[in-house]
């Protein structure tokens, strides 16, 4: 029997993403998700006669707003083109798509895995499009198309801007597609460009997938899965194709070139049935509409406008701060909280205290009382304030704990309370002695070990002094006196 | 005033605005006459005597309330593949027999501001293929001036109607010529604009890159009135241009002094019989004789015209033409899947003239023949602008047939081909979007059958071509020698 | 030779044999005069997809009034509710 080859996987990721626009892509009907059906319609994005379409300004500046963000190159020269096949949810039979001019070539996404490794993954292009309306398949087939008597079509999707995002084969497992994902869904989020909801289909994705002997450097061949309506059964479904390709040539046979679809419930892709007549699409420059030329002032406007992307705040907080991958994470998956976190570390406090006190206490009582931490009572200066009481030593973890529902709850200056309450730690020997005197009385036995040479016990006795201080004592200051009373 | 059907539009808007004569009076007479003989001519697929009426009174209501209106109760012919809401919009074709328009076009909407009431939708050929109205699956149209003949296409219900009097004015589309040749034909002045000039929205697309609205009328000065109050951009149709319009109706002239007119040598009428060279000959000397000078031009490209036009039209309407496929509007033959129903839908739906092209226009941008016939058309495309902008730089005006023949009987073109050659002449200038129209210049064969001299101008120079038309027909006044039969 | 039965089928219309057997003809024809296209030298000139040159022409991304739903169905060969009804579909595109 054969030692088992060890195979690497090749993955491609093409995605189409709804834009977040008021108006749909060629006409003024609302873009908005929902809705009874058919409502959002008019004579253009119908294809009524003589109807003609005219392109939304908004989208194509999210277009270019996207390119950028990846660093891919933004043409001088687009152009609209018809893409020409037969589908009942689409009203022209053609749909309004880029061809060989898109508004976006190449880039590249940076995305990392869980253990906080940085890669990337080159994109091919971006090219805008329109979407189709909704199918409902009726009678029998459990509304999949397979067995189904007859469809109903809602039109109100149809016409709505989608941006296609076409990756290079980089990508070499199914933790790095779905890292891959999760950066473009952060990046247009971040961008406003797109909610990126799928459950409500405004991001979906196929994926191109083969597997190849490690080391080897030609492609095997591919197969195409689709249905995956969420990050978790894109994990699913890529890693069970692999499996299945794994088998089929470790048993010796061959992997078909074909489209499958992936099941949710069964956890397997099942081939689709493939189109009776090849694809012919007659690709040609949609004559209703005019070239775009995208000039340097949109591009420095657009440029100016964006941020810190999650890449970049990623590096920052995992690289520079130290912080752990899954907390740098938590922070960047929800900015206001992360803007929160920079407001409180650029105050000068260690990254590493804020981070846990913003993921841990405050958004502990975020949780409970349903307020977000950045609108919450506790300003950023506050917090500041309380760490800088920690690390100067002023109090210690305990009381800061108590000290952040105070604030949470509104009694505004953490220094404010402390002075009120005289919460400080006190390093005063003369009040500590009082403390020291008081357990030495109360515990003469462990005096008496003590002297015997149970030395370990000097723990316990300081434990006790810190007690009888509410906690306030200087624990080095007890330790001291408590030796040199009972040398 | 006795008979209000032969005045012409300005007439109509003079005596109307005056309110000598109420635009309920001219629609009147107009109604009159199309239930008179329009059962024998066919210029009308729907008459909308109801609407006409309640828009001729709102009209006079407006005209009462001291507006002024450039088109005021002026009666008006719309080929039938412009929409207008709450009426049948059928393209010519059994696919939309029944289809009602819930919009209306810009275009026709800027008439009807301006005061203008429509009559009737005309006849034309099925999604305006056609160069006779013969194409035309629900209904024949007949010339007015023989009957047993064409009207010409695809605008031939609007220009046999103007031509005929059941309109002052008509709105027709030209693709590759189809407002100027059947102008030609009924004897009537056929106007294409500059491409992009007037909006396309609501004008059922037969070839979107070509395609241009126009008006059809009796008189170049009414042409121009409706052009004026058409043309201009509109923010619904991304083609239509967004550039100042020079009033036409201001630019009409007496004489040609000064104007360099170009004859191009590669459309020899003689090829055309000594009847119609002579007639020709004629018309270009008449021209001289008002003034202008007549220079030598060349278009090396001319003969390619009718290939390269069979390209890019079909390609561009296989794409236009597929979104009619029975599932939101128009007719539906049921079939066992959406598949099989598409098919018998369209099979049923469409005539063979229209099969045809969208057959020859699929397989021009299907894969492996894309380059070697649609990018290799367009590449010609580009000859026919470069060859008019060398010829402009030696003319203002270019002066030409505006068909090959008179208007021919029916039946007498059985293939496509010989069909398609009817526009030899009109189809280079569509090719590079120039203004262009065609006016009456005398008459050939017996009976005397009207011809058509056609003038074309660099893009955007309507005014100059507007107003020599008008120099030309103000000395010749050919329209009104031969009185129509009908 | 154009295959007429993939075109047809491309565009989705349905032809009888006689049909074919005509438009393979007719189309042929057609062909012929248009294959004259080769003979005119387009060596470096570019295609022109649209004459008059004109760019960026866009609309402000606005919400305009839609069709109301009952005019937007009423001309449906068949609906079903608010839905229009096709018969079953094959296949996904
Ligand atoms: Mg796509
Ligand atoms: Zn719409």
């Amino acid at each position: 029997m054969t030692a088992q080859t060890t195979y690497e996987a090749v993955i491609g990721i093409e995605c189409h993403v709804e834009l977040k626009t008021r108006s749909k892509m060629f006409c003024g009907c609302a873009n908005e998700f929902g809705g009874e059906p058919n409502t959002k319609v008019c004579p253009v994005c119908l294809a009524l006669p003589g109807a003609l379409p005219v392109a939304n300004k908004e989208a194509i500046e999210h277009m270019v707003l996207a390119g950028l963000a990846f660093g891919a190159t933004i043409p001088e020269f687009s152009k609209f083109d018809r893409k020409n096949y037969f589908y009942p949810d689409m009203p022209k039979n053609y749909q309004i798509s880029q061809y060989d001019m898109p508004l976006t070539l190449g880039g590249k996404v940076r995305y990392w895995t869980e253990d906080g490794t940085l890669k990337e993954c080159r994109l091919t292009r971006i090219h805008l499009e329109e979407d189709t309306g909704k199918s409902i398949h009726a009678g029998g087939g459990d509304g999949r198309i397979a067995g189904s008597a007859y469809s109903l079509i809602d039109f109100n999707r149809a016409g709505v801007p989608l941006m296609e995002c076409v990756s290079e084969p980089e990508l070499r497992s199914a933790q790095e597609a779905v890292g891959y994902l999760e950066a473009l869904k952060r990046t247009f989020v971040q961008l406003g460009i797109s909610d990126v909801k799928m459950e409500e289909g405004s991001l979906r994705c196929d994926a191109n997938v083969s597997i190849r002997p490690a080391g080897s450097h030609e492609l095997g061949t591919k197969t195409e899965i689709k249905n995956m309506n969420s990050f978790r059964s894109v994990l699913r479904a890529i890693e069970s194709e692999i499996e299945r390709q794994v088998e089929i040539l470790e048993s010796g046979g061959r992997i078909v070139q074909e489209t499958r679809g992936w099941d949710e419930t069964q956890g397997v892709t099942h081939s689709m049935r493939s189109k009776e007549e090849a694809h012919d699409y007659r690709y040609f420059p949609d004559p209703d509409l005019v070239p775009l030329e995208i000039d340097r002032r949109l591009l420095d406007r657009l440029k100016a406008s964006i941020t810190e992307l999650p890449p970049e705040r990623f590096e920052r907080y995992h690289r520079r701060y130290g912080l752990e991958a899954k907390q740098a994470t938590q922070l960047i998956d929800n900015l206001p909280l992360a803007q929160y976190f920079d407001a409180v570390a650029e105050a000068g406090c260690a990254p590493q205290l804020v981070s846990n006190f913003v993921l841990g206490d405050l958004s502990r009582l975020a949780n409970e009382t349903g307020t977000a931490v950045a609108s919450s009572a506790v300003t950023p200066a506050h917090l500041a304030e309380l760490i800088g009481l920690v690390e100067s030593q002023t109090i210690n973890s305990k009381i800061a704990k108590e000290l952040v529902e105070r604030m949470w709850q509104g009694h505004g200056s953490p220094k404010a309370i402390v002075e009120r309450e005289g919460l400080a730690q006190t390093s005063d020997a003369a009040a500590i002695e009082r403390f020291v005197d008081e357990v030495l009385a109360q515990n003469e036995k462990a005096v008496a070990d003590y002297r015997a040479g149970k030395t370990n016990i000097l723990g316990f006795l300081t434990g006790q002094v810190m007690k009888a201080s509410r906690g306030r004592a200087n624990p080095s200051v007890v330790n001291e006196l408590l030796k040199k009373r009972l040398s | 005033m006795n008979d209000l059907t032969r005045l012409s539009g300005s007439e109509i808007a003079r005596e109307v605005g005056s309110k000598r004569v109420s635009a309920c009076e001219i629609v009147e007479a107009t109604l009159g006459r199309i239930d008179a003989v329009d059962d024998r001519l066919g210029c009308y697929l729907t008459r909308l005597h109801e609407s006409a009426r309640a828009v001729a009174q709102r009209v006079d209501q407006r005209i009462a309330a001291g507006e002024s209106l450039p088109l005021a109760g002026v009666p008006l012919a719309i080929k039938d593949n412009m929409c207008l809401t709450g009426t049948r919009t059928t393209a010519g074709s059994k696919i939309l027999e029944h289809w009602i328009a819930p919009y209306t076009a810009t275009a026709v909407q800027r008439v009807i501001d301006a005061g203008a009431i429509p009559v009737g939708k005309a006849n034309l050929d099925e999604f305006a293929m056609g160069s006779s109205c013969e194409n035309s699956a629900l209904g024949v149209t007949r010339n007015p001036y023989d009957p047993k003949r064409v009207p010409g296409g695809s605008s031939g219900g609007s220009a046999a109607a103007v031509g005929a009097n059941l309109a002052a004015i008509g709105l027709g589309s030209d693709t590759g010529g189809s407002i100027r040749e059947p102008a030609a034909f009924c004897n009537v002045v056929g106007f294409k604009p500059t491409y992009g000039r007037v909006s396309r929205y609501g004008l059922i697309a037969f070839a979107s890159s070509l395609d241009q609205i126009g008006p059809l009328a009796r008189t170049v000065a009414d042409t121009a009135l409706v052009y004026d109050v058409m043309a201009g951009h509109d923010p619904y149709d991304s083609t239509s241009i967004d550039r100042p319009v020079e009033k036409t109706a201001k630019a009409l002239r007496a004489d040609l002094k000064g104007v360099r007119i170009g004859i191009v040598q590669e459309f020899v009428t003689e090829k055309l019989g000594a009847e119609i060279d002579a007639l020709y000959k004629r018309a270009y000397s008449e021209l001289e004789g008002l003034g202008a000078e007549l220079v030598p031009v060349s278009l090396p490209s001319a003969d390619f015209g009718v290939a390269t036009y069979y390209l890019i039209a079909p390609a561009e309407c296989s794409s236009n033409l597929a979104r009619f496929d029975g599932v939101r509007y128009g007719l539906r033959v049921d079939g066992a899947d959406v598949g099989e129903m598409y098919e018998k839908t369209r099979a049923a739906g469409f005539g063979p003239e229209v099969k045809r092209r969208i057959l020859i226009g699929t397989y021009a941008l299907s894969s492996g023949y894309y380059d070697a016939y649609y990018v290799k058309a367009q590449k010609a495309r580009t000859k026919f602008a470069q060859d008019f902008a060398r010829a402009f730089e030696r003319c203002d005006l270019i002066a030409a047939p505006s068909a090959s023949s008179p208007a021919f009987e029916f039946n007498a073109k059985s293939d496509p081909y010989s069909m398609y050659m009817m526009d030899y002449y009109t189809i280079p200038m569509s090719l590079a979007g120039l203004p262009a129209l065609s006016i009456p210049c005398g008459y050939a064969g017996s009976p005397a059958l009207p011809m058509g001299l056609q003038l074309a101008a660099p893009l955007f120079e309507e005014a100059k071509l507007l107003g020599a038309a008008h120099a030309y027909e103000q000395a010749t006044q050919y329209a009104t020698k031969v009185p129509v039969a009908v | 030779m154009i295959d007429i039965k993939y075109v047809a089928k491309l565009a989705r219309l349905a032809l009888s044999d006689e049909e074919i057997e005509l438009y393979g003809k007719q189309l042929g024809d057609l062909l012929a005069h248009v294959n004259e296209l080769a003979k005119l030298d387009t060596q470096d000139v570019p295609a022109t997809a649209q004459v008059v040159e004109s760019r960026n022409v866009e609309r402000p991304d606005e919400i305009t009034p839609c069709l109301d739903r009952e005019t937007a169905l009423s001309q449906a060969p068949q609906r079903e509710g608010a839905f229009f009804r096709v018969p079953r579909i094959i296949a996904e595109p």
